[in-house]
C-alpha cells in the first residue's frame, strides 16, 4: 500500500532511524501558539448545532475499568445506541470501546449497527511478550471487536528500538485481520512533539488504520497541540501517499466546548474530508453527557441538568 | 460535510463613540481655536465613525504650553514612585476597558478583533505595567535621569493604541509630559485613551492628545516649545522630521519602514514556519513595519514551503473584522490600498509571478487578498520597497552566506526573522544580519522588555526594554 514510501524505509533499525529523525521537526512554542489560536474560533448557532451531532457520532463510547461487568458494558451499549432516549433525532455514537473480554457482549448489544472498539496488546502498559499481545489480539477479533486499540511499546520506542515498534504493529495488524487497528502512542510517555510526530509516521508505515494519543490512564492524556501534531501528519501521508489515515484523541476531552475546538482544528488542519467517524474519534466517557445537554440547550433554548441526561 | 462558521460577531454596544471630538488639553477635552473637522471611516465598511478635529497652530501651542506647565509644576517635580502609582492606573483601567478599546480599535482601523483583542489590547497595558516598574528606577537604567522636558509624539495608524503605549508609557515613567497626536485615520482609541488619563485622575497637561494630519504633526515638530520629538511611520516623512528637527536642540527618534526577511532553512520545522511565514506578513493585513516582508527560503525546500504556504493561505478568512473568526481584516485606506496595488502591479510588469489566495472580498470597504511573489529577484520593487500590505516576495537561497547577503541587500534594517532546528546557525545568522529585532523560530512577537527599534532607513532610537528608557532622557556628561 504504501509503495512509495515502504522501500527500504523499514529494513532495518538504522534506516528506519534515518527516515523517523528526518522528518522536519516540531517547534513546541509554535505548536502550542497555532493550537492556542485554533481554540479562539467561535462557533455558533447553525454550526454549533453540526458539530455537536457530528461529534456524537464521533465519539468511542468507553468503558476501561476493572470493575467492568456484563451488565456495565450492556448499559453502554444501550446508551451507545441511543445516546439521549428523550430525541430520536439524536445520531448514535461511533462506538464502544471496551476490555477484549467484554467484546462478545458488546457485539451482542449493538449488533452492527455501531464498531465494537476492543483494546489490546496488554493495554495499557503494553508490557507483555509479543506472542501475549498477538494472543489478546485475537481474542478480542474472535469476541467481535471490528476495531483494535493497540499500544505500542513506549520503552522500546524511547530506547530507539523503532524497528521493534514497526514489526509489533504489522505483526499485530497482522493479527486483526479484517478489524480496524488504531495505534496508540501514550503521548503522555513520549513527552516530546518531535516524538510525537515520528511515532505517527512510524506507526503509519507500519499499517495503522488510525493513531490514537492515549490510553486515558496516564496524564497528560489528549491535548490540542498533541493532535495538532498527529493531524498534520496524516495530512503530510494523505499527500505523500494518498492515504487517509485516522486520528483518536482520547482521555481528558470531558466538554463540548472542547470537542468543537479539536473539530475545528480537523477542519483547518486536514480539511473537511477528515470531519467524518471514519477518520477522527473521541475516545471518552463524560464528553457524551455534556454534548446531549448542550444538543437540549439548543433544541429547546434552556438549560436542563444532569438528571436529563443517562448515566450509563 | 462543510464546516462552515456561523457569522460571530464581536457587540458594538460597548462603544459609545460620540458624534464629535475636539482635542484633549490640559486634561480636558476643549473645542478647536483655529482647526477644522474632518471625519474617520471604518474601513470595513465605508461608514462614517465621527467627526474629530484637525489641531490648528493655536491649538498646538495651547497644548504644548499646558504640558510645559504640567512639566514644571507636577510632573518633573513628582517622585517616580508617585509616577509609578499613575501608569500602574492606566494599565488597570486598560484592562478594565479592554473590549470597548479592542472594538474601537478594529472598528476604526479594520484590523480582526482576535488580533485587537488577543495582541493589541493586552500588549497596551503590558507597556504601561511594564513602564511603571522602571519610574523609580530610572537613575538605575544607566542613562541618567534627567528627562527632556515636553515630549512631540506622531504615532501611526497600524497599531494605534499600542504605538501610543510605546511612546507615551517609557515619555511618562522618565517624567515628561507629551503632546501626541494619533494617525488621521485612526484616532478614536488616542481619544479614548485621553478619557483614561482622566479617569486616572492624571494631573492636567501630562499627556494631551491633539488629532489631525501631517500639517499638526509638522506643527507639533516645528513647535519651539518641543524638547523632544518621537515619531513612528513612513521612511519618507521621517525624513523630513529629521530635515526639520536638524540644529535645533530636540531629541530625535525614529521608528520607520522596513522590508524584513524572513529566512527558512532546509532543517526548519516546516509547520511551524509556515505558521510564522503567514503570523509574519499577513497578521495585520501586512500593516506592520517589521513585517516579514521577503520570504527567503532555502532552495531544497522551496517547493515544499510554497506548497505548504499556499494550502494554508486558502483557510485564510478574510471579511468584517468584527467576526471573532477573521483573520484578515480591511485595508485601512483607499490610498493604502492604491498603493499596495500599484507594487503589485510593477511586481507583475517586472515579471515575478503573482498567486493570490482564492477569498471573495466583501462589496464595501477596502481590501486586499492575501498575495504571495515568486520568482523575485533583488531587483524587483517588490524586493526593495515597503509594500506596507499583504503581499509577500519569495526569494531563494543556497548556503547561509547568501541568506546574510541577501537579507542585509536592502535600505531597511528593522527586523529579521531565522527558521532553523540549529541553535549555533541561528547565532550565526543574528550576528551577521542588521537588523534591529531578530526573531528565531518565531515572528512578530512583542515584549515590553524587548527593545524594538531599526538600523539604516528604519530609524534610530529604541523603544522598550531597558534601552527604550533612552530616547526619553537625556544623556548628558556633567
Amino acid at each position: 500500500m504504501t509503495t512509495l514510501l515502504d522501500d527500504g524505509i523499514a529494513t532495518s533499525n538504522a534506516t528506519l532511524r534515518r527516515y523517523l529523525h528526518g522528518l522536519p521537526g516540531v517547534d513546541q512554542v509554535g505548536a502550542e501558539g497555532r493550537a492556542a489560536m485554533l481554540a479562539t474560533r467561535s462557533i455558533k448557532a447553525a454550526s454549533k448545532e453540526r458539530a455537536i451531532d457530528l461529534a456524537i457520532s464521533m465519539v468511542d463510547l468507553t468503558t476501561l475499568e476493572g470493575m467492568d461487568t456484563p451488565g456495565k458494558v450492556r448499559a453502554l451499549c444501550a446508551k451507545a445506541l441511543r445516546p439521549d432516549p428523550t430525541d430520536p433525532t439524536t445520531p448514535h455514537v461511533a462506538a464502544v470501546c471496551v476490555y477484549g473480554d467484554m467484546a462478545a457482549i458488546a457485539r451482542d448489544a449493538v449488533g452492527d449497527i455501531v464498531h465494537v472498539a476492543a483494546v489490546a496488546t496488554a493495554f495499557p502498559s503494553g508490557r507483555a511478550s509479543l506472542a501475549v499481545k498477538l494472543a489478546d489480539t485475537r481474542d478480542a477479533v474472535a469476541n467481535g471487536a471490528d476495531e483494535i486499540d493497540m499500544v505500542i511499546d513506549r520503552g522500546a520506542f524511547l530506547a530507539g528500538r523503532y524497528l521493534d515498534v514497526f514489526d509489533e504493529i504489522v505483526a499485530v495488524k497482522e493479527a486483526c485481520g479484517t478489524a480496524h487497528l488504531k495505534v496508540i502512542f501514550e503521548t503522555g510517555e513520549l513527552r516530546t512533539y518531535d516524538n510525537v510526530r515520528r511515532a505517527s509516521f512510524l506507526a503509519m508505515l507500519a499499517g495503522a488504520d488510525f493513531i490514537k494519543t492515549s490510553t486515558g490512564k496516564v496524564s497528560p492524556a489528549a491535548t490540542l497541540p498533541v493532535t495538532l501534531v498527529m493531524l498534520e501528519a496524516v495530512r503530510d501521508w494523505h499527500r505523500q501517499t494518498g492515504q487517509r489515515i485516522g486520528v483518536k484523541p482520547a482521555g481528558g476531552i470531558r466538554t463540548s466546548k472542547d470537542a468543537i475546538r479539536y473539530l475545528v482544528m480537523v477542519n483547518e488542519v486536514c480539511g473537511v474530508a477528515w470531519l467524518t467517524p471514519d477518520l477522527f474519534r473521541f475516545g471518552a466517557s463524560t464528553l457524551l453527557n455534556d454534548l446531549l445537554l448542550q444538543r437540549q440547550r439548543m433544541r429547546t433554548g434552556h438549560y436542563s441538568g444532569p438528571d436529563y441526561v443517562t448515566i450509563d | 460535510m462543510t464546516f462552515d462558521y456561523a457569522p460571530a460577531p464581536e457587540s458594538r454596544a460597548v462603544v459609545d463613540i460620540a458624534p464629535h471630538y475636539g482635542l484633549f488639553i490640559d486634561g480636558d477635552f476643549v473645542e478647536s481655536i483655529d482647526g477644522t473637522t474632518f471625519k474617520t471611516i471604518n474601513p470595513a465598511t465605508e461608514e462614517v465613525l465621527t467627526e474629530v478635529t484637525e489641531a490648528g497652530a493655536a491649538d498646538v501651542e495651547r497644548a504644548v504650553k499646558a504640558a510645559r506647565t504640567a512639566y514644571k509644576q507636577t510632573w518633573s517635580k513628582m517622585p517616580g514612585r508617585e509616577r509609578a502609582k499613575y501608569l500602574y492606573r492606566i494599565a488597570r483601567i486598560i484592562q478594565e476597558r479592554s473590549r470597548e478599546l479592542a472594538v474601537l480599535e478594529t472598528l476604526d482601523n479594520g484590523k480582526p478583533i482576535r488580533e485587537s483583542r488577543d495582541v493589541d489590547i493586552p500588549l497596551v497595558a503590558a507597556h504601561f505595567f511594564y513602564h511603571a516598574g522602571w519610574a523609580d528606577k530610572i537613575a538605575y537604567a544607566g542613562y541618567g535621569d534627567k528627562p527632556y522636558g515636553v515630549a512631540g509624539q506622531i504615532s501611526p495608524w497600524n497599531f494605534p493604541l499600542l504605538m501610543l503605549a510605546w511612546k507615551v508609557a517609557p515619555a511618562l515613567a522618565c517624567g515628561n509630559t507629551v503632546v501626541l497626536k494619533p494617525a488621521e485615520t485612526t484616532p478614536l482609541t488616542a481619544l479614548a485613551f485621553a478619557d483614561i488619563c482622566r479617569q486616572a485622575d492624571l494631573p492636567p497637561g501630562v499627556v494631551n492628545i491633539l488629532t489631525g494630519a501631517g500639517q499638526t504633526g509638522r506643527l507639533i515638530v516645528e513647535s519651539p516649545g518641543i524638547d523632544k520629538v518621537a515619531f513612528t511611520g513612513s521612511t519618507e516623512v521621517g525624513r523630513q522630521i529629521q530635515r526639520a528637527v536638524a540644529g535645533t536642540r530636540k531629541g530625535l527618534t525614529l521608528e520607520l519602514g522596513g522590508k524584513a526577511a524572513n529566512i527558512v532553512f532546509d532543517d526548519a520545522p516546516i509547520d511551524e514556519a509556515i505558521e510564522g511565514i503567514v503570523n509574519g506578513i499577513f497578521f495585520n493585513q501586512g500593516h506592520v513595519c517589521c513585517a516579514g516582508s521577503r520570504l527567503l527560503v532555502q532552495e531544497s525546500v522551496q517547493d515544499e514551503v510554497l506548497d505548504a504556504l499556499k494550502r494554508r493561505l486558502a483557510t485564510l478568512r478574510l471579511g468584517d473584522p468584527m467576526d471573532k473568526n477573521t483573520d484578515i481584516g480591511a485595508i485601512n485606506s483607499p490610498e493604502q490600498r492604491a498603493r499596495i496595488d500599484d507594487l503589485v502591479k510593477s511586481g507583475e510588469g517586472e515579471g515575478a509571478d503573482r498567486w493570490s489566495a482564492p477569498c471573495a472580498l466583501p462589496d464595501r470597504g477596502w481590501w486586499y487578498p492575501p498575495t504571495v511573489f515568486t520568482g523575485v529577484t533583488q531587483a524587483h520593487r517588490i524586493a526593495r520597497e515597503e509594500i506596507f500590505g499583504p503581499v509577500l516576495s519569495v526569494l531563494t537561497f543556497r548556503t547561509p552566506d547568501e541568506a546574510v547577503e541577501k537579507a542585509n541587500n536592502t535600505p531597511f534594517g528593522l527586523s529579521a526573522g531565522i527558521w532553523t532546528d540549529k541553535g549555533s546557525r541561528i547565532l550565526w545568522m543574528a550576528s551577521r544580519l542588521r537588523a534591529g529585532v531578530i526573531w528565531a523560530n518565531t515572528f512578530n512577537r512583542f515584549d515590553p522588555a524587548s527593545p524594538f527599534g531599526g538600523y539604516k532607513e528604519s530609524g534610530f532610537g529604541r523603544e522598550g526594554g531597558r534601552q527604550g528608557l533612552a530616547a526619553y532622557v537625556k544623556q548628558e556628561v556633567v
